[in-house]
């Protein structure tokens, strides 16, 4: 399938990636290239073939339910780049 | 269809609804399915073993898998399928042996991961429906198709700060990873009234079930809703697009949010005549204080989810031996139940909707006292009259009303007293308001039925005390005994105050029917 | 292991041991540049501790005193944890992954972070966002990647055993490339907890040392069940550091036909006949077998891999933790370009411009990720979106079904695949830059094994006449790292490949 800037750029937008004019450039030639390399899958036969999502297939896997102590709130905010006393702070979400 | 006005908060509102209603009745029909999540009973939330307590401090049940912090892997939470199967084996879904978990994924600051962890194309359940009916008869009983239900987990909160728009927003992460149950109904209400009984009907079925406290102030059920009208016109039928309503936190606004949109889509469709598949689906909001839904900005590309299967979870695999299991286990639904207490106990549709809709407490109370009495009519009307009359009075619970005043012994026993005559029916229900009144924190403290009884000086009153009772009464008004021979039946009446001022337990209507029958006899005529 | 029974005989101390290791990275790391980050007073502390406990005479864990690196992607609450990335530049984990508690715990004195490719995106290390690190046997050429400080660092004696992570090869690759033993387990063996995520489904810790017996003690530490990873398997987890003594009888060893075709560098070719050659005077039967689909498996990791990183990495978004945009220079661009499009009269692209926190997004990202990571990102989201999936992403996984399948079938037949870890040996640094293509065709033998769950393993089994390394890889069923250890430490008791090491860099 052939990739245009177009679509690459929005990618991009999908991806929450601003990319410069020359980057767009470069990154549609590149993709192309690869997205061309990988079209040879549509040459397999894979009619009666189950997806495989996992390299080890398990299944059922739980926890038990129970509460188990969080973090300590400073410990919980102590990475995050603004912040107050009790929560992450966003620059005001306008219109979303 | 849509004849009844519906009230709108503000009177303006009403009367344009009430116009437009008048003049459009009959041209079309509101379809509307509903989404409703629902908050799992977990105590520890899908992914993580932090609490799911509502209401703690911001940001203080939060753990690196919840903030979804770099090298975290999720473990799901067995309580949380296991609530969700059991609802889904309740809605009479289809339960595949293969289900797995996707990622839902789109950018928003109270999703820490950039994605949510849902189910796509092979949820847990699908192909399920809940019975509805309304007692006064609004519209017919009607059994609603459930797309699906599947497992997911909540987004945390964004708290803006209304009064100044610049200020920053602050997230709180508390609620993230909540397990919720999604419940997508198929497109088969239409009206805000079926809507509400859906809704309500789902409500208690979860209840019963026990897992969600369906706390919607809390946000444990809350209600998106797909809207569009169906219209008949000149050039045949046609359909509006369809609108998504988000933010319903009431029932009430359910109803109103319906009722608007129907409106507010039929006059869209007469300015522009667009059709669905004309124009993209849209979401709106409910503004629940101005009563309108309002257009939520969405770019195009934020549809675009990307749904892949989630490596780090594997698949749930469910056999239909675990499924029967499920099954055999949930315990009488509330469908069934109204059921029984019609046909069995040969209650009313109505007093059976009333008893079922008090919640599984109040009718396990009911059929422990219809059991230990024998007397299920009895027990019944003693519930639905007495009890939910005193438990209004004192907001008290069921549980709260059995534990500390009477127990369904206690009511059992009373209705077995007065069947037998040791209690004169004439007093049952002065002695159930007392044993009602005291509130017994301690068992140790509680008054036995036959303490009640002997305080109030109840006892039985035998027919020849009551026959001698009667001759002297009559004896002493001679007038009375002469009206009543005169075809003035009703004077009787006198005597029976009389009666039980001289002693309380005596039964009214005896007194009459053997002051009757002495007159006949003869007995006090003047002579 | 020497340095252990010297350690518990109490001949050396860890104290010694430390400053041994920590003497040879001031030496050599500022030519190599394979850590990120050491602390020494933290290891020669622990070393104390492990030594004073030893004196003592109270319990000590099976690594007790002896150094180990970690690669820059593993969390530990008392290292940071940068993955070699900007976005990460100031992150410091509250928590410690499982492998680096089980480490801990065996009381191991973790000597430092290793340089990785970003987020393990790469096969030469140079996408490290902080420095280059070199190949210790030329300077002048890359380690290999992603776990290029792991390899390096163990090649240059900076450190005894060293903890990498392989998502198509980034164990084994550089292991090969510069000419120490890398292990990367079958797919569940070691838990993924607190391995900052590349692509979920295939990545995979293991263990780089000097010789296979070390590799294999350093796997029986860090592998086992882990309830904090539902990938991660409940079997029973066999002594490896014992059992990788006894060779193995009548081994079965496979040879693939696709591995032997056009493009495989005549030296690395010839290093690995000659390494079957080996086994077969060892008593092993060799047979020669067909992969037929191993041809698709660049192809199938390029979209799965990118696939599942796009989404793995859409968390860092400058909200909760990591790199964010300077806010007020983002507003002032929203500004200007506003101002730019309404003089225009394009009311269109004002329209269409981002909201703030779309912008905030996109400015974190794009300041926070290198180029290689943004292309996977971007590759990724393609392959999932809308109108794409099913061509590429669902095939992918359904090819991925058939690579695994054609191993089930070979592993009916031979116990121990051998085979080329590259086709080349190492490389140039700056050569591949510009070609990611080419860079992706390096991981051709790898990958496989990635998409296939199972564990496999490079050693070294000779040098070209320039004086580099050539990796010899041997595969096994899942679960089979008993065979698969037996099998390579028989090759390398019969060899000396293992025990040549590079010269000594100036100090
Ligand atoms: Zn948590």
């Amino acid at each position: 399938m052939a990739l245009s800037r177009d679509d690459v750029e929005k990618v991009a937008l999908l991806a929450r990636l601003q990319l410069s004019e020359a980057e767009l450039d470069t990154l549609t030639d590149e993709l192309a290239q690869i997205v061309t390399y990988v079209d040879q899958l549509a040459e397999v036969d894979t009619g009666d073939v189950e997806p495989m999502a996992h390299a080890v297939e398990l299944s059922n896997v739980f926890a038990a339910d129970g509460v188990r102590p969080s973090l300590p709130r400073e410990q919980a905010l102590a990475n995050a780049p603004a912040h107050n006393e009790r929560g992450y702070l966003v620059p005001a979400v306008l219109g979303d | 269809m849509i004849e009844i006005v519906w009230f709108l908060n503000s009177q303006s509102a009403k009367v344009e609804v009430r116009k437009w209603h008048k003049s459009m009745a009959e041209d079309f029909t509101t379809v509307i399915g509903l989404e409703v999540h629902v908050q799992l009973a977990t105590q520890s939330k899908l992914f993580c073993r932090c609490s799911t307590q509502f209401g703690a401090e911001p940001n203080t049940q939060t753990c690196p898998l919840c903030i979804g912090m770099p090298g975290t892997l999720p473990v799901m939470n067995r309580e949380a399928y296991d609530l969700a199967l059991k609802t889904a084996v309740a809605l009479d879904c289809e339960i595949p042996e293969f289900t797995k978990w996707d990622r839902k994924q789109y950018y928003y600051p109270d999703l820490p991961k950039g994605y949510q962890i849902s189910q796509y194309d092979l949820p847990m359940s699908s192909g399920g429906t809940l019975a509805i009916s309304d007692s006064q008869d609004q519209f017919e009983p009607k059994q609603i198709r459930i797309t699906r239900a599947h497992l997911e987990e909540d987004a945390g909160k964004s708290i803006h700060d209304e009064a100044n728009g610049k200020a920053d927003s602050e997230i709180d992460l508390n609620r993230t990873g909540t397990p919720l149950l999604e419940i997508v109904s198929e497109p088969d209400l239409r009206s805000p009234a079926e809507a509400k009984a859906y809704l309500q009907e789902l409500k208690l079925l979860l209840t019963y079930l026990g897992v969600s406290d369906c706390n919607m102030q809390e946000g444990s059920l809350r209600v998106d809703a797909n809207v569009n009208l169906h219209l008949e016109t000149d050039s045949g039928s046609a359909a509006t697009p369809i609108v998504e309503i988000k933010n319903l936190n009431s029932f009430r606004a359910v109803e109103r949010a319906i009722e608007y949109e129907a409106g507010r889509q039929y006059r869209v469709w007469q300015e522009t005549g667009q059709k669905l598949g004309e124009a993209p689906k849209q979401t709106r909001g409910w503004d629940d204080a101005a009563g309108v839904t309002r257009g939520q900005r969405s770019k195009e590309e934020s549809s675009d989810y990307r749904y892949f299967p989630d490596p780090d979870l594997v698949p749930v695999i469910t056999l239909p031996e675990q499924v029967a299991q499920v099954k055999a286990s949930l315990g009488e639904l509330p469908a069934a139940l109204r059921q029984r207490l019609t046909t069995d106990f040969g209650l009313s549709e109505y007093d059976a909707e009333v008893l079922v809709n008090q919640g599984r407490a109040l009718v396990d109370y009911t059929l422990r006292v219809a059991d230990l009495s024998g007397d299920a009519k009895s027990a019944c009307n003693w519930v639905t009259q007495e009890v939910l009359r005193v438990l209004k009075e004192q907001g008290r619970s069921i549980e709260q009303f059995q534990e500390q005043s009477v127990s369904s012994n206690d009511l059992a026993e009373l209705i077995c007293k007065v069947k037998s005559g040791e209690v004169p029916s004439a007093r049952a229900r002065e002695l159930f308001d007392v044993m009602a009144r005291e509130i017994y924190v301690s068992f140790e403290d509680k008054l036995s039925f036959e303490e009640v009884v002997k305080s109030l000086g109840i006892e039985q009153v035998d027919e020849s005390e009551l026959i001698d009772l009667c001759k002297e009464l009559l004896g002493a008004n001679p007038r009375i005994v002469a009206d009543v021979q005169n075809g003035k039946q009703q004077a009787v009446g006198a005597l029976i105050g009389q009666a039980k001022q001289r002693n309380p337990n005596v039964d009214p209507g005896q007194i009459r029917k053997l002051c009757l029958e002495l007159i006949e006899q003869g007995f006090g005529s003047a002579e | 292991m020497e340095l252990l029974s010297l350690l518990s005989a109490g001949e050396i101390t860890s104290v010694e041991v430390t400053q041994g290791y920590l003497d040879q990275i001031s030496a050599e790391d500022g030519a190599v540049g394979a850590f990120l980050h050491a602390d020494v007073d933290l290891a020669l502390s622990k070393a104390a501790e492990v030594d004073r406990r030893r004196q003592a005479n109270e319990p000590l864990g099976r690594l007790a005193g002896l150094p180990v690196a970690v690669k820059d992607v593993l969390c530990d609450t008392q290292m940071p944890a940068t993955c070699a990335s900007r976005m990460l530049e100031n992150f410091r984990p509250p928590y410690d992954s499982t492998v680096v508690a089980k480490l801990k715990e065996a009381d191991a004195v973790l000597i430092g972070r290793t340089n990785m490719d970003e987020f393990a995106m790469g096969g030469s290390t140079e996408n490290s966002a902080y420095q280059l690190t070199r190949n210790p046997w030329d300077l002048e050429r890359a380690p290999g990647g992603s776990s290029g400080g792991a390899a390096a660092c163990v090649a240059a004696r900076m450190a005894p055993l060293s903890i990498g992570t392989d998502t198509g090869g980034s164990i084994r690759q550089p292991a090969g490339l510069c000419g120490v033993v890398g292990l990367k387990p079958t797919y569940g063996r070691v838990s993924r907890y607190g391995l900052v995520a590349f692509a979920s489904s295939l990545d995979q810790v293991g263990p780089l040392a000097l010789n296979v017996a070390d590799a294999a003690l350093l796997l029986e530490t860090i592998a086992g069940h882990d309830p904090l990873d539902s990938t991660s398997l409940d079997e029973p987890l066999p002594a490896y550091s014992t059992l990788v003594e006894r060779p193995l009888e009548g081994l079965r060893l496979g040879i693939v036909r696709e591995h032997f075709a056009e493009g495989l560098n005549p030296e690395v070719e010839e290093a690995v006949r000659a390494a079957v050659a080996v086994y077969e005077s060892l008593g092993a039967t060799v047979k020669e077998i067909s992969l037929p689909h191993s041809k698709y498996a660049v192809a199938t990791y390029y979209v799965i891999a990118p696939s599942e990183a796009s989404s793995n990495l859409a968390r860092y978004d400058g909200i909760h933790y990591g790199h964010r945009t300077d806010i007020s220079a983002m507003q002032a661009e929203l500004a200007t370009e506003q101002k730019a499009f309404l003089a225009a009269g394009d009311q269109i692209a004002v329209d269409n411009m981002d909201s703030p926190l779309v912008r905030m997004y996109r400015r974190t990202r794009a300041e926070g990720f290198g180029s290689e990571v943004k292309r996977r990102i971007m590759l990724g989201t393609y392959a999932l979106s809308a109108g794409y999936y099913d061509a590429y992403y669902l095939k992918a996984l359904k090819v991925r079904r058939l690579i695994r399948q054609d191993f089930d079938a070979a592993f009916e037949e031979v116990d121990l695949i051998a085979g080329p870890v590259t086709a080349e040996p190492a490389f140039k640094l700056g050569q591949m830059s510009g070609d990611p293509l080419a860079m992706y065709l390096v991981d051709l033998y790898t990958v496989s094994a990635n998409l296939a769950g199972l564990p496999g393993i490079s050693l070294p089994c000779g040098f070209t006449t320039s004086g580099l390394p050539i990796g010899l890889q041997l595969q096994a069923a899942p679960l089979a790292e008993e065979t698969l250890i037996r099998g390579a430490r028989m090759f390398e008791q019969a060899t000396d490949w293992h025990q040549r090491r590079p010269e000594k860099k100036q100090s």
